[in-house]
């Protein structure tokens, strides 16, 4: 499949998604099968054949993980005993027996029984209390997964046995392929596809290495060890380099640590105009992993915790206690500052393999996030209970994302009214005062904006999927992705359309989304007079610098001129001649687009 | 082998004294000894009583140092068996000096 092993140089542009320059070999990874659980019953005559191809995968799991534990190096044998376990569990009469027994009495097929008994064996390990034996399902499920390879004769790219340094080129990649990453010999991810919002480049801000997607070609351009340089900054990616290409992209790439590390210093000062114009500086998250990362960069609190991860890591769904667990800790870590946590948004680009989603042909449009849990109440619930039980422990917020008209959110609070009349019954406490908002991130949210500040507490500014919504751009289509315009005028007058409504009824509005981590957007969001911005943790100290250059002053007198412009191409102009003159030196190291 | 017979069942109730308590590693000690051994082995614990040839079983047992776990083996080889499991046991499974 690869097009060009010949060795010679070429380069390509993509979309730039994560900052910060690579020089790696490429590690291709092909994956254009598409790996379905096929679900069948069988009859009687079928019962004795599907026991033994089960008991043949079961055998060619065995022979794997053997042949996986004789390349365990010597000096680490003593690690060797997690791959013993693994052969223990594949024998294991919870798994082995009773996935046999469900063949032989259900009449189903051995994918489905082992599917079936791997998750009673969860259900029975979410029960224990003591967290490093619960967690051993992890073992339990690489078996299973293992065990279903073989039965369906697939042999899928292991990402986990990456074992030195390299730059990830995919056509995609996703959350469970990122997941399965041994993320310390990832030096970057390129792919095909791709936007500013797709879980490629948020994965990559969260582990601050760089991305580029939307190249289009270049899982068929690059071949397997080709030596690349990315540039996460600009979007270029140079195929096969000569020397003097690297050495100039290294001195780049030193010239922006350098700076990156002295803004880094500033990270912990409040974002705090020159006249004085104090902004609250957020972090969003995805992983509990992270929170770490969000102190030190210096936020004020978490503005957008994404709940989707602990849904989209294992083919069952996650429970009450393992979802508590999660927020408890969050907000135990960031108490007492707030962490805003938003319910379920699955659907769009993020696929859950445990729900049943009919295919959907405009899936940004449609049975996601709000609409699903209203569709779902077990689903939702289950997440509500979690996030109040949690609630107790730190200053927790609650969000409901893509809200498009009242009665959604009329519903969704009563949902939560129930389940709060449903703990005080069994005497669990929870903060009574939560906080309860919405995102705004359809237009008709926009337009009903005073609306719907009687029923919430606060509102937050989605630009990335209002964006996306308003302008008719599917973001994650590389065809049409250069027409993805926070400049649009259309946006900056539903931003201020929303902050004004806010301001009337005495709500707070936050924005989060790329917008507020752009360099070029945040005079515009000051002037708005937003008062929170929440964005992801590495792009904090840039921001912070930026606000600390700007007098709100003179913020207000550029908005003033952008609102007169009349295209985002335009307002960019602007804006970047602006910026380039208040802060040269931001312009110098390369943070701002050329 | 006659049901019942008295010769053939041992049992003993053995403390948990490692640290870690009887974690995925241990439990897989055992496991391992019980296939040496034609007797099949039974961990109880309160109310549960497990099938100890199974990692999973023993690990839902849940099991922190200080547990007193009651063992039975059943089987010809029971009293060789049980030797075996109660040096373990009083090795701390081989994990402190």
């Amino acid at each position: 499949m690869t097009a060009s092993p010949d060795g010679s140089k070429d380069t390509m542009q993509g979309i730039p998604v994560s900052p910060g320059i690579i020089v790696g070999k490429a590690h291709l990874v092909d994956r254009s099968t598409v790996n379905i659980l096929y679900q069948y019953l069988i009859d009687e005559k079928q019962v004795a054949g599907e026991v033994e191809r089960f008991e043949n995968a079961i055998r060619s799991t065995e022979e794997q993980i053997r042949i996986l534990k004789s390349r365990v190096p010597e000096h680490v044998k003593e690690h060797s005993f997690i791959l013993d376990s693994h052969l223990m569990i594949l024998k294991d009469s919870m798994l082995r027996d009773s996935t046999i027994r469900r063949i032989e009495e259900e009449k189903i097929n051995a994918e489905w029984a082992l599917k079936k008994s791997f998750h009673e064996i969860r259900k029975i390990f979410a029960q224990i209390d003591d967290e490093y034996i619960s967690n051993r399902i992890q073992d339990v499920e690489s078996v299973s997964e293992r065990i279903l390879r073989n039965l369906s004769g697939e042999t899928v790219e292991n990402l986990a046995e990456i074992r030195e340094r390299v730059i990830i080129v995919a056509h995609d990649l996703s959350p469970a392929d990122t997941t399965e990453l041994n993320i310390s010999k990832v030096m970057g991810f390129i792919t095909d596809v791709g936007g500013q919002t797709s879980h490629t480049a948020i994965m990559a801000q969260a582990l601050e290495i760089p991305a580029v997607v939307g190249l289009e070609s270049a899982t068929a351009r690059i071949a397997d060890r080709d030596l690349l340089i990315v540039d996460g900054s600009t979007g270029e990616v140079i195929i096969n380099p000569d020397d003097a290409d690297i050495i100039r992209y290294q001195e780049k790439q030193l010239q922006h640590e350098k700076y990156k590390s002295s803004i880094a210093r500033i990270s912990h000062l409040p974002a705090e105009t020159p006249d004085g114009y104090r902004i609250t500086i957020k972090a969003n998250i995805e992983f509990l992993e992270e929170v770490a990362a969000v102190r030190d960069h210096g936020a004020e609190g978490i503005g957008l915790y994404r709940t989707e991860f602990l849904y989209l890591r294992s083919k069952v769904l996650p429970t009450e206690e393992e979802l508590f667990h999660d927020y408890k800790e969050v907000a135990e870590i960031m108490n007492p500052d707030p962490v805003t946590i938003r319910t379920l948004d699955l659907g769009g680009d993020k696929f859950a393999s445990h729900i049943e989603i009919a295919h959907e042909m405009n899936p940004a449009m449609g049975l996601r996030a709000i609409r699903l849990c209203l569709k779902e109440p077990a689903l939702f619930r289950t997440q509500l209970r979690a996030i109040l039980r949690a609630s107790t422990f730190g200053h927790v917020q609650l969000m409901f994302p893509m809200i498009s008209g009242v009665q959604e959110v009329i519903e969704a609070k009563q949902i939560l009214a129930g389940i709060k009349a449903e703990l005080d019954s069994e005497e669990i406490v929870y903060d009574e005062n939560i906080q309860v908002g919405v995102m705004i991130e359809i237009p008709s949210a926009v337009t009903i904006s005073d609306l719907l500040t009687g029923h919430v507490d606060f509102f937050s500014i989605g630009t990335n999927d209002l964006i996306q919504y308003a302008l008719a751009i599917d973001r994650v289509n590389e065809h049409v992705a250069y027409m993805y315009q926070p400049f649009h005028p259309a946006i900056l007058r539903m931003i201020r359309q929303v902050v004004e409504e806010g301001k009337k009824a005495g709500i707070k509005v936050s924005l989060c989304g790329e917008m507020a981590g752009d360099p070029l957007c945040i005079p515009i969001l000051l002037a708005l007079g937003l008062d929170e911005l929440s964005l992801n943790a590495r792009s904090i100290p840039l921001v912070k610098t930026i606000v600390r250059a700007i007098p709100l002053e003179q913020a207000r007198y550029d908005f003033e001129q952008v609102l007169q412009l009349n295209t985002a191409m335009e307002v960019r102009d602007y804006l970047l001649k602006r910026m380039k003159k208040m802060i040269p030196e931001l312009g110098e190291k390369g943070f701002f687009p050329s | 082998m006659i049901p019942g017979d008295l010769n053939m069942e041992k049992t003993k109730v053995l403390k948990i004294s490692n640290n870690l308590g009887l974690h995925a590693r241990a439990a897989g000690k055992i496991v391992a000894l019980a296939n040496q051994y034609e007797s099949k082995l039974f961990l109880k614990k309160d109310k549960d009583e497990v099938d100890g040839s199974s990692i999973l079983s023993i690990l839902t047992l849940s099991c922190p140092k200080g547990t007193e776990v009651k063992v039975k083996i059943v089987g010809e080889d029971s009293e060789a068996f049980m030797e075996s499991l109660t040096e373990l046991f009083s090795n701390k499974f081989g994990e402190e000096p």
